[in-house]
């Protein structure tokens, strides 16, 4: 059976290989092709999960050793795959939404001439991704890595004759860049304290390391997992990403890579037990980014960026989750999946309001919409429905969870972090009322034409209207992309539950992330009754500022937190300032540094040996006396250096 | 009355035996190498007196091949016999040693000089005179320059076919001089080799003046110095009471075991021995181009006809290094703790000196005399190791360097204008452009010079960097290393010269060769690059041939 779990990682690679090698004569049949590669890739995965089942809790590990990647010396880097619980549970994940993302794809891309470009690197992202979560070692890890990197790098600019996604893909690349100098610089660490970095002999030896050393190592891991799970202070580029095509958004940038993170900290669990102050650091990136970006959603006015920012939001909570050790890691992993579920539905909902409203983001330009696309606002509402964690459906069982597990942390850190989740859990509540209510309720605000403001120039009428506003038309979608969604609708609604009966997703990855029953000092039921008094107190507030009034078409001026958060909190204007200006400066100064001293010196050098040529030049007269007398002092200087050599 | 005394028992000692004075005992056949070429030497002056003008060039071109090809062949069977190694011995009556460091280098001598016959005999390059062709040699060098004899002579189509014996007598000496056993075999050699060189160097066909100019100062700093060597010969006579190399040695390192009565005064004095051997190593260090004895060489180069520049620069510098190390390693390693640091010193500025007014050269010629002076302190870095990784780095470079030498004047031979050879460097720019061959085989010879990996000069290099290094003169390779990356500046300019300059309206051309030119060449860039793709062998030859014989 183990030999399967190649086929997994090699599907869609073939697919990949087929659809950007192939040429033009694929382009009518590429989107087909792909959707088939991912499916069988699913298919695999379906068939390894059950053969997984049929074993006990702890033979269900499987392994498979491919090839001896670098065999230098001592050094030995392989590429093998390991497939266990947590493992397979990201495997029908990634290949599950994948595969469904792909047929959603097959309606969103109809109209886009590189289509078959598209499904060529969606698939190639579900190898890349396939390969970090089965490799058995960190260096493959960091291959797949890397290559979730480049395929998210080139589907954010997937549209690449707008500036503004060729940008953005741009940013996100060079913001991820520094992530993964920490994960290279952790494997090296590894490389130097354990002499290998596979999975099995690092992790198995963390008590004989000393703790610095770990902490260390915890800490650079943590810096490639605020890159590619875009947590504070690496958060930056990922509402820049929301200019890729939104099934892209949908299954990388909210249901899958952006995951990776918390991947990598739970599938390191031993080395942050094993050292407290790096998991105080994952708790506090966390704490910090589930506020973060629950505040940035509340301001944006862009549905995707909105989205976003709970994304963020939300792999906080599940980054903080597994800060908290063995009672957070299980649940932190099952957030990331039913995350995976509502989020990627609320993502393709959005793509589906977008595609019924001529590509309009601007919430502020929708309304009203309930009656025009009836799956599509019962599909988001079911996700909106499941994010704010409403009693019953997915998301209430995994952050009441996690809440619950932040209590459990103990002493005054405890008390800070169940309240920072709690208040997430209420601005959650509350951003998600007002995206649903901007896009689905009140007034139509899209049959007027808009007010021309200097911030949004795509007020502007469209050429060939004769300047005449004319009205977009909402309609549903089609099938194949309504479908992804119904059924995504579904898992947002019944997958919490059905993994907290009788606690199964606990005890199914409880032999790979050991588990520990938390002691809380507020029992169980009060923090779900907090969780579901801050929750409809997030949603009564919406209600009152957008559900009772009108929505003004454009933005008003707002508060100076509004604003800030408008500007993502002021992290872009941070960066500038400090790295941006301050990098200019830097090689500024090392550029004047080599012009004057380095090439200085140089020249100098140069400059001085030439002047000594022409000096000593003049020794040689052409006059054979003048040769004479030299050679004569010559002699002279060499009989007394050798007698003097001697009076030594 | 004592010395009177002394005096008459020598006397009486020498009459009392009549007729029992050992004839001496010469071992002709290890001898064979310079007996061939020097009875060739005589053969082609006869030749010169009875053979018509007309068959003199064919037969001394093929007398001195055949010559230098016997010669060859018979060191190579000498070393073959294992004269080289565990045969080595001193051979008529202590005068000449056949022993590896001699074989290696009496060898390359002779490879170097068959190829320098092939450039001595190039009758293709000069446009020629009343339908003759014409070598670089001077039709009539007896003649006045630009007198109505000259003219004459020019008319009637002279060549100077007498270079060709002048050249075997002084490849002759050349055999001799590193393989000299005693200080006046030393002297002998280094005079049978030098006179004709004096005489080489006045005979260009071209720039006569100053070919005659050259050849003049040349003779008069080599008198001199060879004036400064016979009085180091007769100091360290004076000191140990012989001129053999090894009753030098004994004296030097154990006292004299019987002071001869008549010397008594003088023997064993540190002075003299001193004085002596600095003196003599003078002599040597002019002949290898040291600095401060390299005067004579920039002049001298630019002024004698290039193919005897290419045969002086590699073999002259192959015979004087061999002797050098003779005498430092047979005749003075009792006191090497005195002469290194002076030799030290004498290689820092021969490496420096060299290397940096060679940037400001302008003549092509001028050039590579510098580069020559540079190369001569590498090789002396390796010549202070005293130690047998020493000898044999310093006779690999000596292989290697001679070839590269003669590959590159030859290159030189052939860029010319209406004014004969176009030495100027400003006139070979863009020469990569219009020829783009001869510019790239010029560049592999400047790129061997500067030691540029996969060619000869870096193996050379190398080696004697790293002998130099392991016998504690670390400072010396550091020194060693900055001359050479000076050096690769005035190298390298020469290539960005011809290959990314434009070239000029009035630019020279380059003449098409003979077969004879043209092998010449191709041996210098097969040897520079064979021995920097694969160098073992020949480090390995030379390491079998790092042993003098005492």
């Amino acid at each position: 059976m183990e030999n399967l779990i190649a086929l997994l990682v090699a599907a869609p690679l073939v697919g990949a290989a087929l659809l950007l090698c192939g040429g033009k004569r694929l382009d009518r049949t590429g989107h087909w092709i792909g959707t088939l590669f991912a499916a069988a890739s699913f298919a695999v995965g379906v068939a390894l999960f059950a053969d997984m089942l049929g074993r006990s809790a702890d033979h269900r590990a499987l392994h498979q050793h491919l090839f001896s990647w670098i065999p230098v010396g001592g050094f030995r880097a392989d590429v093998a795959f390991q497939l266990d619980q947590l493992s397979m549970t990201f495997v029908l994940l990634i290949t599950g939404v994948g595969s469904l993302i792909h047929v959603y794809s097959i309606g969103y891309m109809e109209h886009d001439e590189r289509r078959r470009r598209f499904f060529g690197y969606l698939n190639l992202f579900l190898a890349a991704m396939l390969l970090l979560v089965l490799a058995d070692n960190y260096l493959l890890l960091y291959v797949g890595w890397e290559g979730v990197g480049l395929a998210s790098y080139l589907l954010i600019g997937f549209w690449q004759h707008k500036p503004s996604a060729a940008t953005a893909a741009k940013k996100a690349f060079l913001v991820n860049r520094v992530g993964d100098m920490g994960l290279s610089i952790a494997i090296m660490l590894m490389f130097t304290t354990f002499g290998t970095f596979a999975f099995g002999p690092v992790l198995a030896s963390t008590g004989a390391t000393s703790e610095g050393k770990l902490t260390a190592i915890g800490l650079m891991l943590l810096l490639a997992a605020c890159g590619k799970s875009a947590q504070v202070p690496l958060q930056s580029w990922l509402g820049d990403a929301m200019e890729g095509p939104t099934p892209v958004s949908a299954l990388i940038h909210a249901a899958t890579m952006v995951t990776a993170g918390v991947y990598l900290i739970t599938r390191s669990g031993a080395i942050f037990n094993a050292a407290p102050d790096a998991q105080t650091a994952v708790v506090a990136v966390g704490a910090v980014t589930l506020l973060f970006g629950a505040i940035v959603g509340c301001a944006k006015d862009d549905i995707k960026k909105a989205l976003a920012g709970s994304t963020m939001s939300q792999i906080g909570y599940m980054i903080l989750a597994a800060g908290l050790g063995p009672i957070g890691y299980a649940f932190a992993i099952m957030h990331l999946v039913t995350h995976g579920f509502f989020k990627a539905g609320l993502f393709l909902g959005a793509g589906s309001v977008m595609h019924g409203m001529n590509d309009e983001v601007d919430m502020r330009r929708y309304g009203g919409l309930r009656k025009y696309m009836p799956i599509t606002f019962i599909t988001f509402g079911l996700g909106y429905l499941a994010i704010i964690g409403f009693p019953g459906l997915s998301g209430f069982f995994s952050k009441d969870k996690i809440i619950e597990a932040a209590f459990a942390k103990g002493g005054t850190e405890g008390w800070i972090l169940g309240g920072a989740a709690l208040l997430g859990a209420a601005i959650t509540a509350f951003y998600m009322t007002r995206v649903m209510l901007m896009t689905f309720f009140g007034e139509e605000r899209w049959r007027n034409a808009p007010t021309p403001s200097p911030d949004r120039p795509s007020a502007e009428p469209a050429a060939g209207t004769g300047g005449e506003y004319t009205p977009p038309h909402p309609h549903e979608s089609p099938k194949v992309m309504t479908l992804p969604m119904v059924v995504l609708a579904i898992g947002s609604v019944f997958a919490g539950g059905l993994f907290s009966l009788n606690e199964a997703f606990v005890k199914w990855l409880e032999p790979v992330t050991s588990f520990a029953h938390g002691h809380s000092p507020v029992s169980a039921t009060t923090v779900t009754a907090a969780t579901t008094v801050v929750l409809f107190l997030g949603v009564g507030v919406a209600w009152l500022m957008y559900g009772r009034r009108p929505v003004p078409s454009l933005a008003p001026r707002g508060s100076l937190l509004t604003r800030a958060a408008r500007r993502d909190l002021l992290q872009d204007d941070f960066n500038h300032i400090v790295f941006v200006r301050g990098g200019g400066h830097l090689t500024t100064t090392l550029v004047q540094l080599d012009h004057t001293l380095v090439d200085g010196a140089v020249n100098g050098t140069a400059a001085s040996m030439g002047g000594l040529s022409g000096l000593l030049r003049q020794l040689q007269s052409g006059f054979v006396r003048s040769y004479a007398v030299q050679m004569l002092g010559g002699a002279a200087v060499l009989v007394a250096a050798t007698l003097l050599m001697r009076g030594v | 009355m004592s010395s009177v005394a002394s005096v008459h028992s020598l006397w009486t000692a020498a009459a009392g035996a009549p007729g029992k004075i050992p004839g001496p005992h010469i071992e002709y056949a290890q001898l064979s190498p310079t007996l061939i070429v020097l009875g060739a030497a005589v053969l082609g002056i006869m030749i010169e007196a009875f053979v018509p003008r007309r068959s003199r060039y064919y037969s001394q071109l093929l007398l001195s091949l055949v010559a230098l090809a016997a010669a060859f062949a018979a060191v190579i069977g000498l070393a073959a016999a294992g004269f080289g190694s565990s045969k080595a011995h001193v051979a008529a009556m202590g005068a000449v040693a056949v022993d590896g460091p001699a074989l290696f280098l009496q060898g390359t001598i002779l490879l170097v000089s068959l190829i320098a016959v092939f450039t001595f005999a190039e009758r293709r390059l000069d446009p020629a005179a009343h339908g003759k062709h014409v070598d670089s040699f001077a039709a009539q060098p007896a003649a006045v320059p630009g007198g109505a004899a000259e003219q004459a002579a020019v008319k009637a189509g002279f060549t100077t076919t007498e270079v060709f014996p002048i050249l075997l007598f002084a490849v002759g000496g050349m055999l001799i001089f590193p393989a000299a056993n005693d200080l006046l075999t030393l002297f002998v050699a280094l005079e049978v080799f030098s006179l004709p060189l004096y005489i080489l160097c006045a005979l260009a066909r071209r720039q006569r003046l100053l070919s005659q100019e050259s050849a003049l100062k040349y003779f008069l700093l080599g008198a001199f110095s060879s004036a400064f060597l016979l009085f180091g010969v007769a100091l360290l006579y004076g000191y140990a009471g012989t001129v053999t190399y090894a009753g030098i040695a004994e004296v030097v390192s154990d006292g004299a075991k019987q002071i001869d009565p008549a010397l008594a005064g003088t023997m064993s004095n540190d002075a003299l021995l001193l004085i002596g051997g600095a003196l003599v190593l003078m002599g040597l260090l002019f002949k290898v181009g040291a600095v401060p004895f390299h005067m004579w060489t920039p002049d001298v180069y630019q002024g004698a006809p290039t193919p005897v520049t290419g045969f002086m620069a590699a073999a002259t510098k192959v015979a004087a290094f061999g002797a050098l190390l003779r005498v430092l390693y047979v005749v003075l390693p009792g006191m090497r703790w005195d002469w290194r640091p002076v030799m030290w010193g004498v290689a820092i500025i021969t490496m420096l000196g060299g290397a940096i007014v060679a940037i400001t050269q302008t003549d092509i010629k001028r050039l590579l005399a510098y580069s020559s002076i540079a190369h001569a302190g590498f090789i002396l870095a390796g010549v202070i190791a005293t130690s047998k990784d020493g000898v044999s780095s310093v006779l690999f470079y000596l292989g290697a360097y001679s070839f590269v030498t003669l590959g590159a004047f030859a290159v030189v031979t052939l860029v010319r204008d209406a004014g004969g050879e176009a030495t100027q460097l400003s006139k070979w720019a863009g020469l990569g452009r219009r020829s783009p061959l001869v510019a790239a085989v010029f560049a592999v010879f400047l790129l061997a010079f500067a030691g540029i990996p996969l060619t000869s000069g870096f193996a050379g290099k190398f080696a004697v960097f790293k002998a130099a290094a392991q016998s504690g003169a670390g400072w010396l390779v550091v020194v060693g290393v900055i001359s050479s990356a000076i050096a690769a500046f005035f190298y390298i300019r020469v290539i960005v010269l011809m290959f990314f300059n434009e070239p000029k309206a009035e630019g020279p051309t380059v003449a098409v060769p003979s077969p004879l030119t043209s092998t010449a060449i191709a041996i210098g860039v097969t040897a520079t690059l064979v021995l920097g793709l694969a160098p073992q062998y020949f480090l390995d030859l030379a390491g079998h041939a790092g042993v003098f014989v005492r």
